[in-house]
């Protein structure tokens, strides 16, 4: 029972989060502002897009330098 | 047919088709990207939920909430696309088109599609997808067929919308199995992350500029993104890989 609910819960880690937390949290907070923006009545639309844009390329960069750590090693 | 119930049934039929789209770009993506069985069975699903909810509100179905459910899907559809816009990227550029194999920097046990267990993440996908989308069908039926007293033609519109986008999505299919893995993931990837941007954004509330195109915008914003970064990712890879090659 416990290991099922441990496997359950890995699944939506691994499903919702995926290989890199960052992404997950960046997309998270970026909604958060988006809605600060809304509700101040100010342009929003345009912040998403751009923390998607920047989200990916910190990503790939991290996972560049991940790819580096593992082969030197 | 009345002029009043052609008006309703061509409203009806192309504003489910725009949906209808959608739902099979992501139903026909996750079939191919993760395997077909687990895509069909969330879609079904999720046709199953969606019938239970409009069997259970009927015509007070625009009382769920919308918005807070096109967040939730939309924030995740987005996170899922970014991880998967990135392996697809990754994947490209060490490998072309060959896609994943051994020594696959991107290479991830969770990429695995199980072979002798359900594949859960191929079904919540294509579950999210019907769900939102088949319940966006249901509110444009209700709006446009209740208010104009024309229910049953906006039923038969959307229902005729649907199939159609489907017999399309289905008679293209063979063709896009011939595209190579790793560039189907990418491809998936651009369509999860440009939908739950604009999903997400869209349910918190803010308008965007042009509406329902502004999906396509987010699209091509993407695609260039994408076309640059992995211009990157492939140099850095060849630079990489040169001394090897000499040492060898």
């Amino acid at each position: 029972m416990l290991s099922a609910i441990s496997a359950f819960g890995r699944f939506w880690y691994r499903f919702i989060v995926g290989d890199d937390w960052s992404i997950a949290a960046a997309v998270l907070l970026g909604l958060a502002v988006t809605y600060v923006l809304h509700r101040r009545a100010s342009s929003a639309w345009w912040l998403m897009p751009a923390v998607v844009v920047v989200v990916l390329g910190v990503s790939l960069y991290r996972a560049r330098l991940d790819q580096r750590r593992s082969t030197r090693s | 047919m009345s002029n009043a119930a052609l008006a309703v049934a061509v409203t009806t039929f192309l504003a489910s088709a725009v949906e209808a789209i959608e739902m099979v770009a992501i139903v026909a993506g996750v079939g191919v990207t993760r395997g077909w069985r687990a895509s069909i069975a969330g879609a079904g699903g999720g046709l199953v939920v969606l019938a239970a909810l409009v069997a259970v509100f009927g015509l007070a179905l625009t009382a769920i909430p919308i918005g807070i459910l096109r967040l939730v899907v939309g924030a995740l559809l987005l996170i899922v696309g970014l991880n998967w816009l990135r392996k697809g990227i990754r994947r490209l550029a060490a490998q072309g088109m060959r896609g994943a194999g051994p020594g696959d920097p991107a290479q991830t046990d969770e990429d695995e599609v199980p072979r002798d267990r359900p594949d859960w993440t191929g079904f919540v996908l294509s579950f999210k997808g019907v769900l939102l989308e088949g319940l966006e069908v249901a509110f444009i039926v209700v709006t446009f067929g209740s208010t104009s007293n024309q229910l049953g033609v906006a039923v038969v519109a959307a229902a005729g919308a649907l199939v159609l986008v489907a017999a399309v999505g289905l008679a293209i299919q063979p063709l896009v199995r011939r595209i190579p893995r790793s560039s189907l993931q990418l491809a998936v990837g651009l369509l999860l992350t440009s939908f739950g941007t604009f999903w997400a954004v869209e349910g918190i509330g803010v308008d965007w500029p042009g509406s329902d195109a502004a999906i396509v915008g987010l699209l091509a914003l993407y695609v260039l993104v994408a076309a640059g970064y992995f211009a990157v990712e492939r140099t850095g890879w060849r630079l990489s890989t040169v001394p090897r090659a000499v040492s060898d």
